[in-house]
């Protein structure tokens, strides 16, 4: 009843090929526009957004680049906090030597030196699959990290090895430093995460996402019927790279303000995590990545407060206890439903459809 | 001879006997590769796991102390002063099979027939788990395992090479720690026994056959969940041994679970699916990884290149060969 699409005709092909061929769909979506838009910025404060929402909507900048080099193209990559490294170096770097230049531009422009980065440790993805080349993007994980580790010159020469960012205004409101007011924060990441993601699924939906998918399904038969592997596997390489450096970006200006590239860009607090959001959100699926990233980002929060507020335990304790529930949730979720959340929304319309009277 | 080419044979010998120690690890993950087609991310955990147990037992430490404690007031600590060694390890031994037992029955169990991708996100949730029921148990500070291997430098290979140089030059021996020297040897024996067992009993053989083909095995009437759980406890032993090297070396701490990361490109050098490639690809990388470290790190003026040198290498090797040096030849049709 609630999900009917009976009588909804479609009388071109524009509107079969909308992105939200459903009105239900379109309404859902527009209502969430509408909240995230024009209702959130003018409630939200300093806890919700630095404890949820914009951690949310950077790791699922995040989770769409993975999505789209593991979920739609199949090469599974473990490198994913040393190119959001990248992200966040180059817009240091950027800043230092740009002092005016505006801070969208910045961001953008480390996205796209990422997604260079990206092509270079792309090459041996040419040469080798699977769980080899799950290692082998491990490589890139650990050069990186020690790159931006050890060489003085990308911290510029500062003490302690950190790189802080600077105060950067769009509109007159500061976005970045520690002045900036939750709602400029909140707003600057939405509409890049509103933006990147409508021109991800439509990447997707075009020749490029088709061939990557071709390419994930079956390499050797997507060659024969025409798919150039070089192009497609690097191409997704390089996308996937600039959502991730974007976030990397993001998550240094905009997030955290100052970092330590061993501790913020490990693989245990990056890679892994966001390895696990689009398994749990679903592999091939942009709702998964939204889904998933919520879900990596709220479950701590949601533990430490049962634990430690509720229980009484030490924080230490708690931690571990977390740790725990933690792996035991990956696996429990991987053995209930491997499709991940999206697939589990997917069966909730499907019963939707019919409900109250499935017969 | 030189210094120059003796310091050259000491690094080489260091490396090694650091490579031993590498292989130990990248063997269990050898094992359950073939035998289950999964990629255990958990092994390294394993380690960190036995080492921590060991410990436990030894001092008698009550399990869940801490937990305990903070959720009812009480204040235990410690059920006795000390356990031998030998019962120690034995002890360890059996909670590593109960380990593999558990693990068999709820995951791998539920998992038959899933994507090798999520096979493997499910062992880093076992890993998750694992470090946190570890710590859990047995607190999070660092431990000092001693099982009483000695450590050390050896005096005697000191003093044996001494006289090599030639008179005159400032030479002072070789240093090799003794520990390394025991690892090796308990390496060496660990493998040949594994080798004899896999060749000559009837479980070995049931083994092999799991591990060339899961259908014809069991068409033959082998129990693959029986052969599973096996050498899951292998792996698990295996890996207390390399946790108790390590673990002495370094202190028993999170950072020992990080020798899966290391154990890496052993893997893809040697191939996912060779017990003979496990060892002399750790082999390789510790060589190499010594010699980097002093002949191009200097280049770096910031060093410790060891981090990605060995995952470089494995890079370099897989460009020729893509299955590693001694993996199956991957056959691919449409």
């Amino acid at each position: 009843m609630i999900y009917k699409e009976t009588g909804q005709y479609k009388s071109s092909y524009k509107s079969d090929h909308a992105i939200f061929p459903l009105l239900q769909d379109k309404i859902a979506f527009s209502t969430l526009m509408f909240i995230a838009f024009l209702i959130i910025p003018f409630v939200i404060n300093s806890y919700w957004e630095k404890a949820i929402l914009v951690p949310f909507l950077i790791f699922s900048l995040a989770a769409i680049g993975l999505n789209i080099l593991t979920g739609y193209c199949g090469q599974v990559s473990l490198g994913t906090g040393g190119f959001m490294a990248v992200g966040a170096f180059s817009t240091y770097k950027i800043m230092t030597y740009f002092p005016d230049m505006n801070i969208m531009i910045i961001i953008l422009i480390s996205g796209l030196i990422t997604a260079a980065v990206g092509i270079i440790f792309g090459l041996p993805s040419l040469r080798i699959k699977g769980f080899y080349l799950a290692v082998a993007t491990l490589a890139s994980q650990f050069f990186l990290v020690w790159l931006f580790n050890k060489v003085p010159w990308f911290y510029n020469y500062s003490d302690t090895g950190q790189i802080t960012v600077s105060e950067r205004t769009m509109f007159g409101v500061p976005v970045t430093g520690a002045e900036a007011p939750s709602y400029a924060t909140y707003l600057f990441c939405l509409v890049l995460v509103v933006v990147l993601s409508f021109a991800a699924k439509n990447l997707i939906r075009s020749k490029m996402g088709r061939s990557w998918m071709a390419i994930r399904d079956m390499d050797i038969a997507a060659e024969i019927i025409g798919v150039p592997p070089l192009k497609t596997k690097l191409s997704a390489f390089a996308i996937s790279s600039f959502y991730i450096g974007v976030a990397g970006a993001l998550y240094f200006a905009v997030f955290l303000g100052a970092i330590e590239v061993t501790e913020s860009f490990d693989i245990m607090t990056i890679s892994f995590p966001v390895l696990f959001m689009i398994i749990i959100g679903g592999l091939g699926s942009m709702l998964g990545s939204f889904l998933g990233a919520a879900f990596v980002v709220t479950l701590p929060i949601g533990l430490k407060f049962l634990m430690v507020d509720m229980v009484g335990l030490s924080a230490v304790t708690a931690k571990h206890f977390e740790i725990t529930i933690w792996g035991l949730l990956m696996i429990i979720f991987l053995i209930v439903e491997p499709h991940g959340l999206a697939r589990l929304w997917s069966i909730a319309k499907e019963k939707l459809r019919r409900w109250p009277f499935p017969y | 001879m030189s210094v120059e080419l003796l310091n050259f044979i000491e690094t080489v010998l260091n490396g090694l006997m650091s490579g031993v120690m590498y292989s130990l690890v990248a063997l269990g993950f050898v094992l359950i590769f073939k035998a289950s087609g999964v990629f255990n991310f958990a092994q390294g955990v394993f380690a960190l796991f036995a080492a921590l147990t060991l410990v436990g037992y030894q001092t008698g430490q009550v399990p869940f102390a801490h937990l305990i404690n903070e959720l009812f007031g009480t204040n235990y600590h410690n059920w006795y002063a000390s356990m031998p060694n030998f019962f120690a390890i034995l002890l360890t031994m059996v909670t590593m099979i109960a380990l593999a037992w558990i693990i068999e029955r709820l995951v791998l169990k539920h998992l038959v027939n899933q994507d090798p991708i999520i096979l493997f996100m499910a062992t880093i949730g076992l890993a998750f788990a694992l470090e946190g029921v570890g710590d859990l148990m047995w607190g999070s500070d660092v431990k000092v395992l001693d099982v009483g291997i000695p450590s050390g430098g050896s005096i005697w290979l000191e003093e044996a090479t001494i006289g090599l140089a030639a008179e005159g030059s400032d030479y002072y021996g070789m240093y090799v720690d003794v520990l390394n020297i025991w690892a090796t040897v308990i390496a060496v024996i660990l493998v040949v026994s594994l080798a004899l067992f896999s060749q000559y009993t009837k479980t070995g053989r049931a083994l092999r056959a799991v591990a060339d083909d899961h259908q014809a095995a069991l068409s033959v009437g082998i129990s693959l969940r029986s052969i599973w759980i096996l050498v899951w406890a292998i792996s698990g032993f295996i890996a207390m041994v390399a946790g108790i090297m390590w673990g002495t070396e370094s202190g028993v701490q999170f950072s020992l679970s990080l020798i899966a990361l290391k154990a890496l490109p052993v893997l893809i050098l040697g191939g996912f699916t060779s017990i003979p490639g496990a060892i002399i690809g750790g082999l390789m990388i510790g060589v190499g990884e010594k010699l980097a470290e002093i002949y191009i790190g200097g280049y770096f003026e910031t060093g410790a290149i060891e981090n990605w040198f060995a995952y470089v290498m494995a890079l370099v090797f897989l460009l020729f060969r893509p299955q590693g040096l001694f993996g199956d030849k991957i056959i691919e049709r449409v």
